[in-house]
C-alpha cells in the first residue's frame, strides 16, 4: 500500500526522510501482531477487533471526505445497515456467516446507492444535512418495527458462525483470536481495494474534483456522476463494516445508525488525519481507546468526548498523521 | 371526525411552529455563516431548563422574556471564543465544533438537571381549556402561537426595514461584497448568531411549557427543522416557514391515518422535494449549493 501514501502529498514538497513504506509496513506489523502484546498494555482482543471495525468504516468515509472532498454526516446508517443485515440474516435465514455478511454487505451499500441519486442533488454543508436526515429514517425503522428488528432494546438473538471454506472450517465463534484475524483479514481486502481505486484513473478524478470542482466540471468530468459513484462505494465499505461490528458484538443496536456514530466516524477521520490514506486508522484506534477507558472511568464521558471534538478543530485541525507530516516535510 | 381532524391539525400547526423557530435560527446562522449549528437543539433545552430555574423568583412572564436573552448572551460568548475561528476553514470544522459543544450542553444538562423530565409551570390563566367541544385549544397553545406568530413576523420585519436586518440578508447574499463596502462583517456575524439562538432559546422555554423538560428535548427538533430547511429551499427564510409547517402539519395528518408512519412521511416529502425540485420550494437555483 506504499504507494497509496503518496497521493497526499503535493507536487513540490520536499520527500520525508523516511521512505514511503514506512507508514504501512509498521501499521501491519502492530496489526497483526496485536493479539500477541495487546494483553501486556491492559488491552484486550475484543477492543483490538473494535478498533479495526471503526477503522474501516472511517476509511471508507475518508474515500468520500478526504478524497473526494464530499462531506456526509450519514454514514452510521449504512454502517448500522451492514450490521442489521447480517444480525437479521443469521437470526431469520441462514447460519452461514459468508452469506450474512454478503447480505449485510449488500443492504448498507444499496441503500446507500439508492439514496446517493437524491443525496448528490445538493453540494457543500447542504450535502452534510441530506446525509444527515436520510440516515435518520433507518434509525427510526430499526427503533420503530420491534417485532423484526428488537427496537430499542436492539436485535439479539443470533451469533457468528464458524466460518466454512469448502472442507474446512475457522472457528470463529469461540476463538476471539481468530476472530480478529478474520477482521483484519477483511479489513485487509477493503484496503487495498480502496487503495487501488484511488490510485486508478477513476480515484484521480475523484482527487480532482476534491481540488475544484468547477475546474473539473469544465474539464468535462462528470462531477454529479462521480460524487455519486464514490458515495456508493464509500457506503459499500462502511456496510462490510458494520456486517463485522454485528459478528463482534453478536448485537445489532439501533444506536449505532444515530447520527451521533456519524459524528464519531467523522472525528476519527478528522483527528487521524484527513486526506491521509492511513489517517481514519490512527483516529480510530486512538478514540477507540479513549472511549472505551473514559466511559468506564466516568459516567460523564460525553462531556469529555464533546471537549475532545472541541480540541480537534480547535487545536489539531491536520490530525495526527496531517502534523507528522508537516513536521517530517519542514 | 371533523373535530379528529381539527385535533390533529392543531397538534401539527403547534409542532410545526416549534419546527419553524428552531428552523429559522438554524438557517439564519447556516445562510450567513455556512455553519450548520449541531447544538442549536441543546442551546434550545438550555432555554428551559434557565425559564426552570428562574420562575420560582420572578414568576414565569420575567422568565419568558429573559431566559432567552441569557441563552443568546451563552451563544455570543460561544460564538466569540469558539464557532468564530472555523468561519473560514472548511466546513466539516464546524460541523465537528458544534456536534461537540452539542454533546457537551447535553451532558452538562444531564449532570445539573438529571436525566428525567422536569415539568415548567406556566401560570393558571393559560392552562384552562378555552372550550369544552375544542378541548385541545388550551390557552397556552394559543399563547404559544400567538408568541411564534409575533417573533416571526418581528424577525421577518427586522430584517426588511432595519440597517442591520438588510445587511445580514445582503450577507446571505454575497459576503464578500458586503465586507468590500465597509460593513463589520465579523460583528455582523457574531449578532446574527445570537440572534439565531435567541429563537432556540425561546422555543425552549415554549416547549418547556407544553411539553416539559429533559436534556434531550432538542434533538427531536434538530432534524425536522434541518428538514424545514431542505424542503423550503436553501437561503430563504420564507421558504423555511412553510417548510416547517408544511411537515408538520403533514406529520400531524398521518398520525390520523397511520401513526407510524409519523415520523416517515417527513423524509418521503423531503425524498419528494429533491427528486422533483431540487432546490426546494422557494430556494434560488444556485450551481453549489
Amino acid at each position: 500500500m506504499s504507494v497509496a501514501t503518496t497521493t497526499t502529498t503535493k507536487l513540490g514538497q520536499p520527500r520525508p526522510t523516511l521512505p514511503q513504506w514506512t507508514l504501512p509496513a509498521v501499521i501491519w506489523v502492530v496489526l497483526l501482531s496485536a493479539p500477541l502484546w495487546l494483553g501486556l498494555v491492559g488491552g484486550y482482543t475484543a477492543l483490538a477487533s473494535h478498533v479495526v471495525v471503526m477503522a474501516l468504516v472511517a476509511m471508507a468515509l475518508n474515500f468520500l471526505l478526504g478524497f473526494t472532498g464530499v462531506m456526509s454526516f450519514g454514514h452510521a446508517a449504512y454502517f448500522g445497515l451492514g450490521a442489521y443485515g447480517t444480525g437479521l440474516t443469521l437470526r431469520y435465514l441462514s447460519d452461514s456467516t459468508w452469506f450474512a455478511v454478503l447480505n449485510g454487505i449488500l443492504l448498507g451499500g444499496i441503500a446507500g446507492t439508492l439514496l446517493g441519486t437524491l443525496i448528490c442533488r445538493r453540494r457543500g454543508v447542504y450535502f452534510a444535512m441530506v446525509t444527515i436526515a436520510f440516515g435518520q429514517i433507518f434509525y427510526y425503522i430499526a427503533y420503530r418495527w420491534d417485532s423484526f428488528t428488537g427496537g430499542y432494546d436492539g436485535l439479539r438473538g443470533f451469533s457468528r458462525q464458524p466460518l466454512g471454506f469448502g472442507p474446512w472450517t475457522i472457528d470463529i465463534q469461540g476463538n476471539g483470536t481468530l476472530f480478529y484475524y478474520f477482521v483484519v483479514f477483511v479489513f485487509a481486502v477493503c484496503v487495498a481495494l480502496m487503495g487501488f481505486l484511488l490510485r486508478s484513473p477513476f480515484g484521480r478524478t475523484l482527487i480532482a474534483i476534491r481540488e475544484n470542482q468547477r475546474r473539473a466540471q469544465f474539464l468535462g468530468i462528470a462531477v454529479d456522476k462521480h460524487i455519486w459513484l464514490s458515495f456508493s462505494i464509500s457506503c459499500f465499505f462502511a456496510s462490510t463494516a458494520g456486517a463485522l461490528y454485528a459478528l463482534l458484538n453478536n448485537f445489532a443496536d439501533p444506536t449505532a445508525l444515530n447520527y451521533t456514530v456519524s459524528g464519531e466516524i467523522v472525528i476519527m477521520v478528522v483527528m487521524g488525519g484527513m486526506r491521509n490514506f492511513w489517517g481514519p486508522l490512527v483516529g480510530a484506534a486512538i478514540y477507540v481507546v479513549l472511549q472505551d477507558y473514559i466511559s468506564s472511568m466516568t459516567q460523564n464521558w460525553m462531556s469529555f468526548i464533546g471537549l475532545l471534538f472541541v480540541m480537534v478543530v480547535m487545536f489539531f485541525p491536520a490530525g495526527i498523521l496531517g502534523m507528522l507530516k508537516r513536521r517530517a516535510t519542514t | 371526525m371533523l373535530q379528529l381532524v381539527l385535533f390533529n391539525v392543531t397538534n401539527g400547526l403547534i409542532i410545526g411552529s416549534f419546527y419553524v423557530l428552531m428552523a429559522l435560527g438554524v438557517a439564519m446562522i447556516l445562510n450567513l455563516s455556512n455553519v450548520i449549528n449541531f447544538a442549536h437543539g441543546n442551546f434550545l433545552a438550555l432555554g428551559g431548563y434557565f425559564a426552570f430555574i428562574m420562575i420560582p423568583y420572578t414568576g414565569f412572564w420575567i422568565a419568558l422574556l429573559v431566559a432567552p436573552l441569557l441563552v443568546a448572551a451563552l451563544g455570543y460568548i460561544i460564538e466569540q471564543l469558539m464557532v468564530r475561528r472555523v468561519y473560514n476553514r472548511d466546513p466539516v470544522y464546524s460541523l465537528l465544533l458544534t456536534f461537540g459543544l452539542s454533546f457537551i450542553i447535553q451532558d452538562l444538562c444531564r449532570y445539573f438537571w438529571g436525566p428525567n423530565g422536569l415539568p415548567l409551570t406556566v401560570p393558571d390563566s393559560l392552562s384552562q381549556a378555552l372550550s369544552s367541544d375544542l378541548f385541545f385549544i388550551t390557552g397556552y397553545r394559543v399563547f404559544m402561537m400567538t408568541i411564534v406568530v409575533v417573533s416571526v413576523v418581528g424577525l421577518f420585519a427586522f430584517l426588511r426595514y432595519t440597517r442591520m436586518g438588510v445587511r445580514i440578508r445582503a450577507g446571505t447574499l454575497d459576503l464578500d461584497t458586503v465586507a468590500a463596502l465597509g460593513i463589520n462583517v465579523r460583528l455582523l456575524r457574531t449578532f446574527n448568531f445570537a440572534v439565531g439562538i435567541y429563537l432556540a432559546g425561546l422555543a425552549g422555554v415554549l416547549a418547556g411549557g407544553q411539553i416539559g423538560l429533559n436534556p434531550n428535548m432538542g434533538d427531536d427538533l434538530l432534524l425536522p427543522a434541518f428538514i424545514a430547511i431542505i424542503v423550503g429551499g436553501v437561503g430563504s427564510l420564507t421558504g423555511t416557514l412553510l417548510g416547517g409547517l408544511l411537515i408538520g402539519v403533514a406529520s400531524a395528518l398521518t398520525t390520523v391515518v397511520y401513526p407510524s408512519a409519523q415520523d416517515a412521511v417527513i423524509y418521503v416529502i423531503m425524498a419528494l422535494v429533491l427528486l422533483i425540485r431540487p432546490r426546494g420550494l422557494m430556494g434560488e437555483e444556485g450551481m453549489f449549493t
